[in-house]
């Protein structure tokens, strides 16, 4: 009997890619892709293999971890960062108000959208510790060059989610409040800005979260607060001290997270 | 017709209480700014930032035009740089996987032990940043690439992980329930009643966090970890303005492309 035949038949999962020439040439490109970059990494085995004992070593110096030898220099820097951390983050949020807007596409006009889009792509292409790096250049050593920083990085990412939102709108609100007559400030302010704020407000939050974070590493660079008081901690061999820093960063990260959660919830 | 009187009361929109505390709360901000500036404005050198225009303005002279003929060096830094994101990506999505089964509320084998210990996992590696993971790597496995590579792997297990439990925990019970009903062992329960849920949002997780790393992996150079920041760091030491301006260049091609790559990949999966 033929019909048997299809009842025999075992199911099979369904591929994830339908094509079966797409999915195999993809196969093929990653496994070429894998091999070259085999090829073009230089892996220094032995070294890694004699660095192991090392990092053991390096790992057991920061045990235990010392946060009182060296506590003033590290309250002061956790102060330092959290004021950059606040003031950039107001500062950067305020300036990506304008950029955001002009950023959308469906309501700017097409230069200002041409030039707006131009300044997120540059703030976000840069890791903040590059433009860091830039900022000291010109500001010199300390918290303001850091400040400058974390607003210019929070313009590209606030600028651009904002301007996507306003994108994602529902038009009809917007063209009701124009048609009753508004002037361009508020049609901006009663039609758009309710649109976006309970999503903007959440997303302010989580740029203060990543502001504290990233002023950890621009000390490094020379950007005040924290990383400077860590990249310290670290020439002058002080592990112990190090390892009390990460573990505050670690704390107050966390501590913002559930702090913005929190708030975020009672916001929305 | 009958009008109610309006006795000179206006409309408001919030109550009296209401609004006290919306002032109280500006209030409270604006002042927390204001302190917050002012502590930074203490340990500035304010003639260094007045000074600032001018010496912004010489570097712009100094960095145009961009030393072009210099891109022939830069192939090799920049396909690092790319290879540090993609392998550093990879691994760290190998990692996190097994990370999320154990974060997942859903998942998890042990609500009390394996869980708190993945959370932990996963905000330490989110709260150290990057460049300090390098740091650390090249002073125990040596500078280069690999350095690189784990460097970012460590620093992204946590985010990859942190979004794919969530993804986790959001999924449909119903279709758990109907695979486990027909029999299926504890495997089969995951490998077809959660891991189709969770596998566009895993792509998509992961095609967004290599875009991150690719701007990431940029910087790792400057602590000695390989890539476009060896480069940038050598050409700023040596006050080489016009190479700089070219390798920012080429750091903003390259991000753009990444971006645009994600983007699709996003697109066809969602």
């Amino acid at each position: 009997m033929t019909v048997a035949t299809t009842f025999l038949r075992a199911w099979k999962k369904p591929p994830l890619i339908k094509s079966v020439w797409l999915r195999w040439s993809l196969v093929a490109g990653a496994i070429v892709y894998l091999a070259l970059v085999y090829e073009t990494t230089p892996v220094n085995w032995t070294r890694v293999w004699e660095g192991l004992p090392r990092g053991a070593a390096f790992l057991k110096a920061f045990f235990p971890p010392d946060f009182f030898s060296r506590w003033d220099e590290i309250a002061e820097g956790i102060a330092e960062s959290l004021w950059m951390t606040v003031v950039s983050t107001v500062v950067g949020i305020a300036l990506s108000i304008p950029v955001g807007i002009g950023a959308a596409k469906n309501i700017a006009p097409a230069p200002v959208y041409y030039l707006c889009r131009a300044v997120l792509a540059v703030s976000r292409s840069f890791q903040e510790v590059i433009l860091a790096i830039f900022f000291v250049k010109l500001f010199g050593f300390g918290p303001f060059a850091g400040f400058v920083t974390l607003s210019f990085a929070t313009i590209g990412f606030y600028g651009k989610l904002l301007a996507e939102d306003i994108e994602d709108m529902d038009a009809a609100q917007a063209e009701a409040v124009r048609a009753s007559g508004a002037s361009w400030l508020q049609w901006i302010n009663y039609g758009v800005q309710p649109q976006v704020m309970p999503r903007m407000i959440g997303l302010g939050l989580y740029r203060f979260d990543i502001n504290f974070r990233e002023s950890a590493v621009i000390g490094i660079v020379g950007g005040g607060g924290i990383g400077a008081t860590l990249n310290t901690a670290f020439d002058r061999y002080e592990f112990d001290s190090a390892a009390a820093i990460i573990i505050l960063i670690i704390v107050i990260v966390m501590l913002c997270e559930y702090g913005s959660g929190y708030l975020r919830r009672w916001v929305q | 017709m009958t009008t109610i009187p309006a006795r000179g009361r206006t409309w408001r929109r919030r109550d009296r209480r209401t609004q006290l505390l919306i002032w109280a709360g500006w209030l409270f901000a604006v002042s927390l700014f204001v302190g917050c500036f002012q502590l930074i404005s203490d340990k500035t050198i304010w003639a260094f930032v007045w000074d600032a225009p001018t010496q912004a303005g010489d570097l712009a002279v100094r960095m145009v035009p961009p030393d072009w003929p210099y891109i022939r060096a830069l192939g090799r830094p920049i396909w690092d740089t790319i290879n540090i994101a993609t392998i550093g990506t990879l691994a760290a999505v190998l990692l996190a996987i097994p990370v999320a089964y154990c974060a997942a509320r859903n998942t998890t084998p042990s609500v009390g032990i394996v869980r708190p210990i993945a959370l932990f996992v996963i905000v330490s590696s989110r709260s150290i940043n990057a460049l300090i993971w390098a740091l650390m790597l090249v002073t125990i496995i040596g500078p280069g690439v690999f350095a690189g590579i784990i460097a970012i792997a460590l620093r992204s297990i946590g985010f990859c992980a942190k979004l794919l439990y969530e993804a986790i925990e959001e999924i449909d019970e119903k279709q758990v329930e109907a695979v486990r009903s027909t029999g299926a062992s504890g495997a089969q329960v995951t490998a077809y009643g959660i891991v189709p849920q969770v596998l566009p949002a895993f792509a998509g997780i992961s095609v967004f966090r290599w875009d991150i790393n690719i701007r990431e992996s940029t910087v790792l150079g400057l602590v000695g970890a390989g890539g476009i920041g060896l480069e940038l760091n050598a050409a700023i030491t040596q006050l080489y303005w016009t190479q700089v301006s070219l390798i920012l260049l080429v750091i903003i091609g390259t991000v753009i492309f990444s971006e645009w790559v994600s983007a699709k990949i996003r697109h066809a999966i969602i």
